[in-house]
């Protein structure tokens, strides 16, 4: 039997693509950028074929393109009067992204500071309010940090576990937080009151660094399980099919092999907003 | 064939300070920028802007010309953030109404079908109803008793779109893969304007697309405008994709003000004809 070895974006592509299992025929939409796109492809070309993915524009693809290039088959159309009417319609599970993420799951995207005259202005609420309250959603948090899993986010855009149960049957009828992947770890809601659970951490990274690394107290189970590694085959699709320009990299560099306790990656001092163009509603 | 063809200065010349005025497009998309910019030329001011917001937000911010933005975002889409926007929002210049994406959507189709509201689950629970303290819920009058927020009709004075095909009557065609809301616009607003990149007789609009892209009717348009390249820097596909380079320096400019001074002088200091004319040269020293 050969070992696998996998990149700590290949681990973190297969986790987000792990985040559709099961959702069989309905629109898996990623936020943008590589690794949520690669998820939902990576997930429809294995162990979920049923999946609708889109182009990131508004064409439903009848084939699963690498990434960046063009789809040779179109199955269906999806302008965006349709995609935010599909939000509605909840056949859709969205990867978004945030700023802030708090520990029942409500999210940030639009400002930073005080509302009334931010410090930063971001993107916006954009669709996160409805998508959150409407479909099943996830989230991909590319570097897992303070700054970001924060105690308490500026400004609601989508929706969490207490903000959900607060509203009243009308916001919570559909809501359905499903996980959060990072760079470090996976993580959920499956604790008794709905607060952030650290699911499984990724090979090479310890539990003591992802909770420093978190803002707030998490639900964190004993023992804690291992992110499982990519398999042979979806490693193969991943390298040969689906991005052998390897962009996964760039979105998630990869911390080598660090030893026990050492820091799963470097963090760079970025900005608290949004890394990456997105292009379609979320 | 007089008809509605205008001039851009003729549309602004119809538009007063104050009004609320519907941009379509979404982010940096299919933007109407030439009359965007022609209302940055004009001494109108205090106006509310009704947007999927983009460049569109970020210019009219820049020039001074906004009292309020009613918007879910406002993004360059290939740059996720509008400098001249974060800029406003952050010295408290403009002020905000936001929306989620389908509140928006929402209350475009709530004035479409002259309706005072439309329902909806979206923004229950977030901050939107935090920071829009005058939204309102409304309880389902059936057996499931559900309690929605009820988006008020987003009523325009004006919409201002841009299409790649119109006829001299306002009949209005897009060619590219998406209608984003246009018709929407065109119909919540007291008065639609449509620039086209061509005017066409009206039995050529089907020689480039099917009957499915006439979007607008000529009954909800007052005038039509021809602009070539009127969405540039924005996107109007098949016509053409969004100017990359030229956003990427639009944004560097914002970062710095003489920058931006310069980058006002070269390209925004003359009338539709000069800007084209700077974007032509700018193509050609690249």
């Amino acid at each position: 039997m050969t070992t696998i070895t996998a990149t700590r974006a290949e681990v973190c592509v297969v986790a987000c693509a792990e985040a559709f299992r099961g959702d069989g025929e309905i629109l898996a939409a990623g936020i943008g950028g590589a690794i949520t796109v690669l998820a939902a492809r990576l997930a429809r070309l294995t162990f979920e074929p049923d999946l609708i993915t889109h182009d990131g524009t508004c064409l439903l693809t009848g084939d699963v393109p690498p990434l960046g290039e063009t789809p040779q088959v179109v199955e269906g159309w999806l302008p965006f009067r349709d995609h935010l009417w599909l939000v509605l319609n909840g056949r859709r599970h969205v990867m978004l992204g945030a700023s802030q993420i708090d520990r029942y799951g409500n999210s940030n995207i639009s400002c930073i500071g005080d509302w009334a005259r931010p410090r930063s202005q971001l993107l916006g609420v954009r669709g996160a309010p409805g998508n959150t309250v409407c479909d099943p959603t996830s989230y991909w948090i590319p570097r897992h940090s303070p700054r970001v899993f924060v105690p308490k986010v500026d400004m609601v855009s989508g929706v969490g576990h207490d903000r959900a149960a607060e509203a009243g049957p009308s916001a919570y009828r559909h809501h359905d937080l499903r996980r959060v992947v990072t760079d470090l770890a996976v993580l959920d809601f499956d604790s008794p009151d709905h607060s952030m659970r650290l699911a499984s951490v990724h090979p090479g990274v310890t539990v003591e660094e992802v909770v420093d690394r978190t803002g707030f107290p998490l639900a964190v189970p004993d023992p804690v399980p291992r992110t499982r590694m990519p398999t042979a085959e979806e490693l193969r699709v991943l390298r040969e099919v689906l991005d052998p320009g390897s962009l996964r990299e760039r979105e998630v560099p990869d911390p080598g092999s660090p030893a026990p306790g050492a820091p799963a990656s470097s963090q760079g001092r970025q900005a608290p907003g949004p890394s990456r163009g997105r292009e379609t509603p979320a | 064939m007089t008809g509605k063809v205008m001039t851009v200065e003729e549309v602004v010349g119809s538009l007063r300070s104050g009004m609320t005025v519907g941009i379509g497009g979404w982010g940096s998309r299919r933007k109407p920028m030439a009359l965007v910019r022609a209302i940055c030329r004009s001494p109108l001011d205090d106006l509310t802007i009704v947007s999927y917001g983009g460049a569109d937000v970020g210019l009219l911010c820049a020039h001074g010309k906004v009292r309020r933005v009613i918007a879910p975002f406002v993004t360059l889409d290939s740059i996720p953030l509008e400098p001249h926007f974060r800029i406003a929002r952050q010295s408290a210049a403009v002020d905000f109404t936001e929306y989620d994406e389908g509140m928006f959507m929402f209350g475009l189709l709530a004035a479409a079908h002259r309706l005072p509201f439309l329902p909806t689950r979206a923004g229950l629970g977030s901050d939107v109803t935090r920071v829009n303290p005058g939204l309102r819920t409304v309880r389902s009058p059936y057996p499931d008793g559900e309690e929605l927020i009820a988006v008020p009709a987003l009523t325009m004075d004006v919409a201002l779109v841009h299409l790649n095909r119109a006829d001299h009557r306002g009949n209005a065609q897009y060619l590219g893969p998406d209608p984003y809301f246009d018709d929407l616009y065109a119909k919540a607003a007291e008065r639609c304007y449509v620039s086209c990149e061509r005017l066409v007789d009206t039995a050529d609009l089907l020689k480039e697309g099917p009957v499915q892209s006439l979007l607008i009717s000529r009954s909800m348009v007052t005038g039509v405008v021809e602009t070539p390249g009127g969405a540039h820097f924005s996107s109007c596909e098949p016509d053409y994709d969004r100017d990359e380079a030229f956003q990427r320096a639009y944004v560097a400019a914002a970062s710095d003000p003489e920058a931006w001074k310069a980058f006002r002088e070269r390209y925004l200091s003359g009338d539709e004809a000069a800007y084209q004319e700077a974007v032509r040269l700018s193509r050609e020293s690249a």
